[in-house]
């Protein structure tokens, strides 16, 4: 295996609604700057991946559209995946290994706000069996918190807790959305949303876009002081019926961080994909993630949920930790569907 | 490159307008079984999925392959799910070559498919987008204007159109899954039958079809044993904008460039004597002159006069669409697999009633968005 | 096991509502037309103009920076007659889709071609925008019922270059 390490990153700032940029602005502004601060020249991205969703956009071909952002002139080799970005890099990474490209960009991109975001998701449903039912994802989200709270593997404390911690680290993020200091036992003292869901347990609607630059070998070590280097990337998927799956559990990260050799002993940060309080809690126990391990110094998606972005985003700050100083070795985790259908794992190294 | 890869299983549906005896997952699995039973492998030797398909809104499902990727052996694996357009069904195919070529995997199971019957596909692409210029003229309508450029470019014969279409739909005939078949086709037929896109008329048109496709793909260990590899000689992807000023959409750069780097990497330096058949995606009749100009097999203004002197047809020098390609059946999302599908069948030897003799090297093909997205492969019968 | 029939397929009705909104560029261009002008955008790298107004230069990749107005004349680059009715369009059969390239803009646009014989119809042909009553004007492409042809004479096809 070469070896491969993420030297830029950019997203925008995520917003509830984006007015007025369009999906080709937000791309253009986040493509750009990830591209210059890679330092590497255009001509030499050889391999350019892209994450986004129809129906999030609300018109069929709606990735086609991002092209204009590229200046793909003369032709590039590009592809596109209907998941999330983190995907895309995978894709992109994938090139890498096989020779085809020594550096390529893998960006995403959604503006959830032009919909409404929990039914749109209800289209992701089986579509004989699930969908007819009219179930929505902040819906299925609570079946899953129900089910770990009534399995005693969460608490609505500890639920609370992981929301507080993520705003108040949101505080640093710049483009992060929902942030602040607030107090466990007054979350706890908020009605029920969707039970035994508060509000907090849910992530913002949030409209954004963002890129990330990886490249091989000595293209990274020319470019960057400190590469954060992909020392090991995994995905698997679950079964889609809930009624077949344990959703207090979540076997496919926790053979994902097998695959990957997820110490959590040699870790220091993980940035979690977690859209609701319950499935950190779930993940963080996958992983046997323990105190030692900072979770989500970004604020994670609780703090910014662009969808088809959040999970590129993840790896994008774990991947500045390493840049920073602030961990040597940290692990970036994706998902998409319903209740952590899938998930990716990639763990990052600096020198 | 890492590792060597080769097509060691090959399964595809029949195609149909409405395939209303099976669901989504039916439809999958119809190709997949028979990609298996192929390679002689079960679901559990399968180290990672990757699904294609066309626009969510064609069936109405947002991202189908979560709940496909169990009923396909998935669970617990890699599953990826790839959207490039129209040539989808060949990048899907590259994508899961890549996993071998990289290392990363043994044995990719890739699956392509399109269930439009399910929802309503003409309503998908003519969503009426507020701010944006009103649609004028539907789906061929994009595309017919570029075939007239060609026609006054080239000085091509009129008929030029009917008669590939007539050749592809002879050929059709000899294909047991496709899905227009006309037992007593003749040029006739095609020549009188409706103007829909003036120069497109009805019989020089693709239908649109219910369908899958699917491959096994394997490393060099598992291709040495299996009876008959098609082994992957190069694959190359290129993409450029849908417009820009002074955009060729004709004869467009991208398809190009993406069979130059082709060649380069299978070591071709002379397409036409060196490929033996091609598959190519051939929506609308013209567009064979058109790729045959664009892939390198004929000069800029030539490639009607292979299509005229017979040179494309299957007993000629340089048989194309051999299937009946997607004049005969298009599952969108399938339908660039199914061209890469059918180049691996020519050089294994497992055509059927189609089959080139002596087929050794072939061209899978396919383009998609407004002729900017293009995907193609080389394969051969024995490894590059 | 039941007599009842099997069931084949279900329908499930589905309704999405989406609030569409426009970019920058978009909405300066959408301006514009309310007053019966039509406005693209010149790339700073390429320097060609695009209309309608767009964020982008789609060859080079960067924003566009100068607005500037074309003209509602143009000249056919390519078209095609259609036969065939498509959905949400409701049109008298045949008629012509035109590829046109407004003077002043370097991109043709696909447009509805009225008020002449689908045989007619030429490449190099010069024709001109027909206009709502200036009280229905909106920000709306509709303000352009359609194209005519505007009588002038046809442009040679060499003059066309690499348009056609």
């Amino acid at each position: 295996m070469r070896d491969v390490a993420v030297v830029s990153f950019a997203q925008t700032p995520y917003k509830r609604r984006e007015n007025t940029r369009s999906e080709v602005e937000m791309v253009m502004s986040v493509v750009a700057q990830a591209i210059a601060d890679s330092g590497i020249p255009k001509r030499e991205i050889g391999f350019t991946c892209s994450g986004s969703s129809d129906y999030i956009a609300g018109q069929a071909f709606a990735f086609v559209g991002a092209v204009d952002a590229l200046g793909a002139w003369p032709p590039i080799s590009e592809s596109h995946v209907e998941m999330d970005g983190a995907w895309a890099l995978y894709e992109a990474w994938v090139k890498i290994q096989c020779g085809m490209a020594d550096a390529a960009l893998a960006f995403a991109f959604g503006r959830s706000s032009m919909g409404t975001l929990p039914e749109t998701l209800t289209m992701q449903l089986d579509p004989y069996t699930l969908a007819p039912l009219g179930v929505d994802a902040v819906g299925m989200a609570a079946l899953q918190a129900r089910a770990a709270l009534d399995a005693g593997t969460v608490t609505e404390e500890a639920m609370a807790e992981v929301a507080v911690r993520s705003r108040r680290d949101a505080k640093a993020n710049p483009e992060a959305q929902l942030k602040g200091d607030f107090e466990v036992e007054k979350l706890l003292a908020e009605p029920y949303w969707v039970s035994p869901l508060r509000k907090h347990d849910c992530p913002p609607i949030s409209d954004g876009a963002a890129a990330v630059v990886i490249a091989a070998d000595d293209v990274a070590r020319r470019v960057h002081r400190n590469p954060a280097w992909i020392r090991a990337i995994d995905h698997r998927i679950e079964p889609h019926q809930p009624g077949i799956r344990n959703l207090t559990r979540s076997p496919s990260v926790t053979l994902a961080g097998q695959k990957t050799h997820a110490d959590p002993a040699h870790l220091d940060v993980a940035e979690l994909h977690a859209p609701f309080t319950h499935q950190e809690l779930i993940l963080r126990r996958a992983l046997e993630l323990g105190d030692g391990v900072r979770i989500n110094p970004s604020g994670g998606a609780l703090a910014a949920n662009p969808m088809m972005v959040a999970g590129l985003a993840r790896i994008g700050e774990a991947a500045r930790q390493i840049w920073s100083g602030g961990a040597r070795r940290a692990l970036a985790h994706a998902t998409q569907g319903h209740c952590l259908q899938q998930n990716l794992v990639c763990i990052l190294e600096g020198n | 490159m890492a590792e060597r890869c080769a097509v060691i299983g090959v399964g595809q549906t029949r195609h149909e307008s409405k395939r209303i005896d099976v669901s989504q997952v039916g439809l999958v699995r119809e190709a997949a079984l028979r990609a298996l039973e192929d390679a002689d492998l079960t679901w559990k030797d399968i180290d990672a999925l990757v699904i294609g398909k066309a626009p969510d809104l064609f069936e109405g499902v947002m991202m189908p392959e979560l709940f496909l990727a169990e009923v396909l052996g998935g669970t617990g694996k890699p599953m990826l799910r790839v959207h490039t357009a129209g040539s989808v069904g060949g990048s899907t195919a590259i994508v899961a070559a890549s996993l071998i070529e990289a290392g990363v995997h043994e044995r990719v199971l890739t699956v392509a498919y399109e269930k439009q019957s399910e929802s309503n596909a003409m309503w998908a692409l003519s969503i009426r987008m507020p701010f944006q210029q009103a649609l004028v003229a539907g789906a061929g309508g994009f595309f017919a204007p570029l075939i007239r450029s060609y026609m006054r470019r080239s000085g091509a014969p009129e008929d030029t159109g009917i008669r590939v279409a007539l050749k592809d739909r002879i050929n059709a005939l000899k294909n047991p899954y496709a899905h227009l078949r006309f037992p007593n086709i003749d040029f006739d037929q095609i020549a009188e039958s409706p103007m829909l896109w003036d120069p497109i008329r009805y019989l020089e048109t693709c239908p649109s079809s219910d369908g899958a496709c699917a491959l096994v793909l394997s490393d060099q260990a598992g291709a040495r044993r299996a009876p008959r590899p098609a082994w992957v000689h190069a694959t190359a992807m290129r993409t450029e904008p849908t417009q820009f000023a002074g955009r060729d959409q004709v004869n467009p750069q991208a398809g190009k460039d993406c069979a130059r780097d082709l060649y380069a990497k299978a070591g071709i330096s002379n397409p036409r004597r060196e490929i033996d058949c091609a598959e190519i995606y051939v929506p609308f009749s013209w567009f064979e002159p058109m790729w045959l100009e664009n892939l390198g097999f004929a000069p800029e203004g030539e490639g009607w006069r292979m299509t005229y002197d017979g040179v494309t047809a299957l007993d000629g020098d340089l048989p194309v669409n051999m299937s009946g390609g997607v004049l005969s059946s298009n599952p969108i999302g399938a339908s660039g697999m199914l061209r890469f599908a059918e180049a691996a069948n020519q050089v294994r030897g497992m055509a059927g009633e189609h089959q080139v003799d002596g087929a050794r090297k072939a061209l899978g093909h396919a383009y998609g968005g407004g002729s900017q997205y293009f995907s193609m492969w080389i394969v051969g019968d024995e490894p590059r | 096991m039941s007599d009842a029939p099997s069931v084949k397929s279900i329908i499930t009705p589905t309704r999405l509502e989406y609030e569409f909104r426009v970019g920058g560029a978009h909405a300066e261009f959408l301006a514009s037309l309310a007053e019966g002008k039509l406005i693209g955008k010149r790339c700073p790298g390429c320097e060609k103009v695009y209309f309608p107004a767009r964020a982008s230069c789609p060859r080079c990749g960067i924003a566009m920076s100068e607005s500037v107005e074309v003209s509602d004349r143009g000249t056919v680059t390519t078209f095609c007659i259609v036969r065939v009715p498509s959905e949400n369009i409701d049109l008298k059969l045949p008629y012509c889709a035109a590829n046109i390239l407004l003077d002043g803009s370097d991109l043709p646009l696909i447009a509805l071609l009225q008020e002449c014989e689908a045989q007619d119809v030429c490449i190099g042909m010069r024709v001109q925008a027909v206009w709502k009553p200036k009280s229905e004007w909106g920000p709306t492409f509709e303000n352009i019922r359609y194209f005519r042809p505007s009588g002038e004479p046809d442009v040679a096809a060499e003059m066309l270059g690499a348009w056609i």
